[in-house]
């Protein structure tokens, strides 16, 4: 098992005609990944890397039994484009896209809660890698090639420190169950708490690792929840350790403008409640591999 | 995006918050015969700059005449006003606003800020004015009053005089208060405002309640479709280095080492600051040059960073996960070629293709050492600029 994708999961891409998401679309479908469809308002009927192209989600899930889309659309109207996957009863939606105004995903999350709980789309990102479930599927722009089929579950905020992740597992020959980005913004789809949820919950994965870094409340949040409800081991990573207070570093979710929203501050909590915080970035693989050596014993 | 206090006020007077009589001069003078204009027998001269502390630095003066508005701004125009949230380098004064001193009967803040926990708009108010939002959390906590706003509806009157009654406005004074939570709350709705900040809020001697002082910032992610808002940025308040990177699309924060970093995705070059810093040296920036790194981006890149004059070696680290190892060391190789860069450049590439890229970099003839990983590319960043500091002290005797 893995979470949210699988071999036989079927895709389909918002956006798909656009330059960037043709090129992801044959990445995935190389890949493995069962892509069936795209949409582009006013597109109907072309078809792009073999699979057909429909105006509207709702006609491409009525025809294709969709059941998970990722969003390529242009910052004004991704928000749009996720209501509409989640009117139509995508379950999974990953949202690639960087730049989306808070505001819009502020209404966005509100919109999703309109919807009762057992036909809610889980929505990971924006401004993030995707997610891929190494050997099965692909649903993001992710090198594919790096990730070994394995154990270990990956939470990022950032899409490059996930891959320096998988890379340094993979030396370690060490494999991954499912890497999920939940994306840079202050206001995202899924946080670590929820994807902690998942990983906990799925027989596939033994260890969690989570790559954090300066801004937002979410690690804190991920600390109480680890210390109540996780039985997994965690290593955790935060990056930002030298970036100034009230500064946005690249990801517009990365300024530190509230208390206990430093790397420092965050590696406290998370230690405290027994996280295995590894010193840089260049030993996070080490890191998992010691802890991994240790609960095996 | 930050813009001037005189422009928040100016936008929040526009959806009904009150503001005491006021005017902007781009010099003494000007400033003098705005004082006229306005009327009144005192005036408050403000220095517009875009940080706060301004009153504890000198930037904020009352004065009787206009003959002493002229001096003090003489004192004003053109410095540095070092504040504790400007940093050293302190921030210029090219304008000045000049407003009525008005009788203050009690001082109030009140924030609207993004609320990343709850993942809505929050207000945050305390009776206690006039202080630090960070300093009233720290030593008034209990004095603080919060309300949510729930997106589908939006503000609703009630909470407004709820926050009214908490803070022990004069009840007579309430539908004021509502007035004013309620202008705040559409600025920052209608301009995709991610905080609006009015301290202090004042309740006057004849019963007015007015912003003396309000501060915007925008979601640059919005600015697209506010234009209007867009026009406000002020490039003599931002850091030179930023605003060239600004404009040539890359994503750079300029800080005080010596240690030049370019770096693809902004989670990484953060990594990359913290192990410079791990291995003893301190970066001189943040710089993301995104996934594509192609050689005119890591070209425009290298210009950027050696443009910061107190960079004495270059850390590149470039994880290549679509792109491929040796077409982006062809990138940097070209890159080099192209720029001026006299001081050691360390280059870590991880990824695909890495073997194929390392030997096009040894290949080059260029002096580019090389590392295998983020400790080694530091620790060599930090060796290197070392002894090029040795070497050129030798020389030099």
């Amino acid at each position: 098992m893995s979470i949210f994708i699988d071999r036989t999961t079927p895709v389909i891409v918002q956006g798909i005609t656009g330059k960037m998401a043709r090129f992801h679309t044959a990445e995935m479908m190389a890949y493995g990944t069962n892509v069936v469809g795209g949409v582009v308002p006013g597109k109907g009927g072309e078809m792009v890397e073999g699979v057909p192209v429909f105006n509207t989600v709702e006609e491409a899930v009525n025809t294709t039994r969709a059941e998970a889309s990722l969003v390529f659309v242009p910052p004004p109207f991704a928000a749009d484009s996720i209501m509409e996957a989640a009117d139509a009863g995508i379950q999974y939606c990953v949202c690639i896209t960087d730049g989306i105004p808070a505001q819009d995903m502020i209404r966005v999350k509100r919109y999703m809660y309109r919807y009762p709980k057992d036909r809610r789309m889980v929505l990971t990102g924006p401004n993030c890698a995707g997610t891929i479930s190494p050997g099965k599927a692909l649903l993001g722009i992710m090198p594919g090639h790096i990730y070994l089929q394995g154990n270990v579950g990956i939470i990022a905020r950032s899409g490059t420190l996930g891959y320096e992740a998988a890379a340094q597992l993979k030396e370690h020959d060490l494999g991954i169950s499912t890497s999920v980005g939940i994306g840079g913004d202050p206001i995202n789809g899924s946080s670590f708490k929820d994807i902690l949820e998942r990983f906990e919950a799925d027989d596939d994965t033994h260890v969690i690792c989570l790559i954090g870094e300066i801004g937002g409340p979410q690690e804190a949040e991920a600390a109480v929840y680890i210390r109540d409800h996780v039985t997994k081991p965690v290593i955790a990573y935060v990056a930002g350790l030298t970036a100034p207070k009230g500064r946005t570093m690249g990801h517009a979710g990365a300024i530190i403008s509230a208390f206990g929203e430093s790397a420092s501050e965050k590696v406290e909590i998370l230690s405290s409640v027994g996280v295995t915080v590894a010193p840089n970035p260049a030993v996070i693989g080490d890191t998992i591999a010691k802890v991994l050596a240790q609960s095996a014993q | 995006m930050d813009i001037h206090e005189y422009q928040a006020k100016e936008i929040l007077a526009n959806f009904g918050v009150e503001v005491p009589p006021g005017a902007l001069a781009y010099s003494p003078e000007q400033a003098a015969y705005r004082s006229r204009e306005i009327g009144g027998d005192q005036w408050v001269v403000k220095a517009q700059i875009h940080a706060g502390g301004r009153g504890k630095a000198g930037g904020v003066k009352v004065c009787q005449n206009d003959s002493e508005i002229q001096s003090i701004c003489e004192g004003l125009f053109g410095r540095k006003l070092v504040t504790h949230q400007t940093g050293p380098e302190g921030k210029g004064i090219y304008r000045v606003y000049v407003e009525s001193v008005v009788p203050i009967e009690r001082e109030i803040y009140i924030g609207f800020v993004l609320d990343r926990s709850s993942q809505r708009i929050m207000i945050v108010t305390s009776a206690e004015g006039g202080m630090e939002i960070e300093d009233i959390s720290a030593e008034r906590p209990e004095s603080i009053v919060r309300a949510i706003v729930e997106p589908a509806v939006g503000l609703q009157d009630f909470q407004c005089r709820e926050i009214a009654f908490k803070l022990g406005i004069e009840p007579s004074l309430t539908q004021r208060m509502v007035r004013t939570l309620q202008g705040c709350y559409g600025a920052f709705q209608e301009y995709d405002a991610t905080m609006v900040e009015i301290n202090p809020l004042v309740v006057t001697g004849d019963n007015r309640v007015l912003a003396l002082d309000a501060k915007m910032t925008f979601d640059d992610n919005a600015l697209f479709r506010h234009p209007q808002i867009s026009e406000l940025r002020d490039k003599s308040q931002e850091d030179p280095r930023e605003s060239k990177a600004a404009d040539r699309g890359l994503n750079y924060v300029g800080l005080d080492g010596n240690i030049g970093c370019i770096v693809n995705g902004a989670g990484l070059a953060m990594a990359t600051m913290d192990t410079i810093k791990l291995a003893g040296g301190e970066p001189a920036n943040f710089l993301d040059i995104g996934g594509g790194a192609t050689p005119e981006r890591v070209a425009k890149a290298f210009r950027l960073v050696m443009s910061d004059l107190s960079v004495q070696a270059v850390l590149v680290n470039i994880f290549a996960g679509i792109n491929r190892c040796d077409w982006v060391a062809e990138g940097i190789v070209q890159a080099l070629r192209e720029v001026q860069v006299d001081v050691p450049v360390i280059v870590r590439l991880a990824g695909t293709n890495v073997e194929e890229g390392q030997k096009i970099l040894a290949r080059s003839g260029l002096p580019i050492i090389r590392a295998n990983n983020l400790m080694e590319a530091a620790e060599r960043a930090i060796g290197a600029w070392k002894s090029d500091l040795s070497n050129q002290q030798i020389g030099e005797n």
